[in-house]
């Protein structure tokens, strides 16, 4: 028993960080730019399949072709958001939440069906050699393939903590975060900055979704469910906490992979009903500032 | 005079869509005529919600799902099927507002997300606590027939057209149009904004109940968790978005654009390409057309 706690805690960490590096991306976008990007999920789903096909077709380790799914998700991002959330941008409130939202909702409807022609509505894997290994520690197994994970989404979220603390854009995009007006007439060019900052939130997107395909399954359907645990994982963390963020994918993770040994099938509730009584008893959420 | 054609043209509508199932004996016409009419069921009850009180609930599956779970069972039960509709039409609000109350006192994006979330709490109890589909016992399928499920969704639909008419003429309707266009200023005006809320809400879930009932008499079998997917909810946006929100023939125009694009696209298309279509379009209306084709249609009168 305790060995099967010890377990699917560490599964649960595992999962979790995969869970937070989702939802960072998620929770820049919105802290930033107030736009809740609900097709975020969609831009997970590409990334990894992205890597399936660079891998398949070419042969390149997924943990190589990382940096190359990154770039192509982020250029992706900043046509997407040029083409599409660029406009809706400019208005002020909960106008640009609504419609904002319901771009992204449209978006949501139309990449799956693309992801369907492209890649068949097959379930579809990334299996390098490695993929089944794993090394033994008191009894608890860790997978070489999602422990790398693991360090992949604590790189990425650090790297962009530190980004966001320590240059000038950085700066740039905190000013917007916190007031886009005054950051407008500071002379910081609002509009670059939110395109970056979405390009950005989509090349994250992007390397999570090749984790997805390596310790998941990818399906074009999927982005909708990944959509979900960010946003979970974003409320729970509230705004303004990069770090936090990948703390409370944690908790949900670990969550989630214990309540599975005491209810089985339900355990993905556990995550859902977190998420409501956090949304309704503390809306600033455990990490964010009241 | 205006008027009085108005009325001839809706009761001539009404009397030739009434005697399609005598004109045509083609299963996927009939078929067709159906699923539209259920559609302008499931797309007015989100008009109310959405176009009228401007609240975006992405959870209304929820209500269509435990309409049709209530309906369904009871039906199959033996209860005779009005009493099954009627306990559906009343499980929805009464879920509502036990269950779902305090999602909608959550304000802007998180209304949003919150609707989405607890609709998806639903779908995952669904899918794990009734994994077998329900299929019609083989005394109801072999007496199965199209016509009284086309009748009942043409009854159905014209009660929920007639419900969004009347709010759309009410003062109620537009206090539900003040909170949608802005809640602080509809509250200085003296609208209480938790009584337009909460009616829009049940009149809403009612309807989106009624409608899973249609559709468990429709439904020759069903997952129970199939009721409760999001792309139910996602139809109805797209519907009462493209269509027109907030307006009464909007959704009506939409379903009827909807039902035909999707099973004609079926023909040529591989399967779901249509929301592709429509996913294009509602973006293009989000961004350029806000009033849908309603609109369209005003300004080329003009």
């Amino acid at each position: 028993m305790v060995e099967l706690l010890a377990q699917s805690f560490a599964n649960g960490i595992i999962i979790g960080a995969l869970y937070g590096l989702a939802a960072v991306g998620l929770s820049l976008i919105f802290g930033v730019m107030k736009i809740l990007n609900i097709a975020h999920g969609e831009f997970l789903m590409l990334g990894g399949y992205a890597a399936f096909w660079i891998f398949t077709l070419t042969n390149i380790d997924p943990f190589l072709s990382l940096p190359l799914v990154a770039i192509g998700l982020f250029l992706l991002g900043a046509g997407i958001y040029k083409l599409l959330f660029s406009g809706v941008a400019r208005l002020q409130g909960e106008l640009r939440m609504n419609s904002s939202l319901l771009v992204a909702f449209g978006l949501c409807l139309i990449i799956p069906q693309v992801a369907t022609v492209l890649w068949t509505g097959d379930e579809r894997a990334i299996t390098p050699v490695y993929s089944g290994t794993a090394f033994e520690v008191l009894g608890i197994r860790f997978g070489y393939v999602p422990m790398a994970g693991l360090l992949v989404a604590v790189v990425v979220t650090f790297g962009l903590q530190i980004f966001l603390s320590k240059t000038y854009f950085g700066k740039s995009v905190r000013g917007t975060a916190e007031n886009w007006k005054a950051a407008r007439l500071m002379g910081i060019n609002v509009d670059r900055t939110y395109l970056l900052t979405f390009a950005l939130g989509a090349a994250i997107a992007g390397v999570s979704g090749i984790l997805v395909g390596l310790t998941q399954v990818l399906l074009p359907m999927v982005g909708m469910s990944w959509t979900l645990k960010a946003l979970i994982v974003l409320v729970l963390a509230g705004m303004g906490s990069i770090g936090g963020t990948l703390v409370a994918g944690i908790i949900i993770g670990v969550a989630e992979a214990v309540s599975h040994i005491f209810i089985g099938p339900y355990a993905i509730v556990v995550g859902l009903v977190i998420f409501l009584l956090i949304l309704m008893f503390r809306p600033q959420g455990l990490f964010g500032k009241a | 005079m205006v008027k009085n054609w108005k009325k001839l043209a809706l009761g001539g509508v009404i009397v030739l869509v009434a005697l399609v199932p005598l004109m045509t004996q083609r299963t996927d016409f009939l078929t067709w005529f159906t699923l539209i009419l259920l559609y302008i069921t499931l797309s007015q009850s989100w008009n109310i919600i959405g176009g009228y009180a401007g609240q975006i609930n992405l959870g209304h599956v929820a209500f269509f799902g435990v309409g049709y779970l209530a309906a369904r069972y009871l039906w199959l039960f033996g209860v005779p099927l009005p009493l099954a509709l009627l306990a559906g039409a009343v499980a929805a609000p009464l879920l509502a507002l036990i269950v779902g109350a305090p999602v909608f006192r959550l304000r802007g994006v998180y209304f949003i997300i919150g609707t989405l979330v607890f609709a998806e709490i639903l779908k995952h109890i669904a899918w794990t606590a009734i994994p077998i589909a329900s299929v019609l016992p083989a005394e109801y399928l072999t007496a199965y027939s199209l016509v009284p499920r086309y009748y009942l969704s043409l009854i159905v639909a014209i009660l929920a057209v007639a419900v969004v008419y009347v709010i759309s003429k009410s003062k109620l309707g537009l206090g539900m149009m003040a909170v949608r266009e802005d809640e602080d200023a509809a509250r200085t005006s003296g609208v209480s904004i938790l009584k337009c809320k909460l009616s829009a809400f049940i009149i809403s879930t009612a309807l989106a109940g009624l409608a899973g009932g249609v559709f468990a008499y429709y439904a020759t079998g069903a997952y129970a968790g199939s009721v409760f997917e999001p792309i139910w909810t996602f139809d109805s946006v797209l519907i009462v978005f493209v269509g027109g929100a907030g307006t009464v023939i909007g959704p009506i125009i939409g379903s009827v654009f909807f039902v035909l694009l999707q099973q004609l696209l079926a023909v040529y298309l591989p399967g779901g390409f249509h929301l592709v279509v429509f996913g294009v379009m509602f973006i293009l209306v989000v961004l350029y057309l806000p009033g849908g084709m309603v609109e369209l249609m005003g300004k080329r009168r003009r």
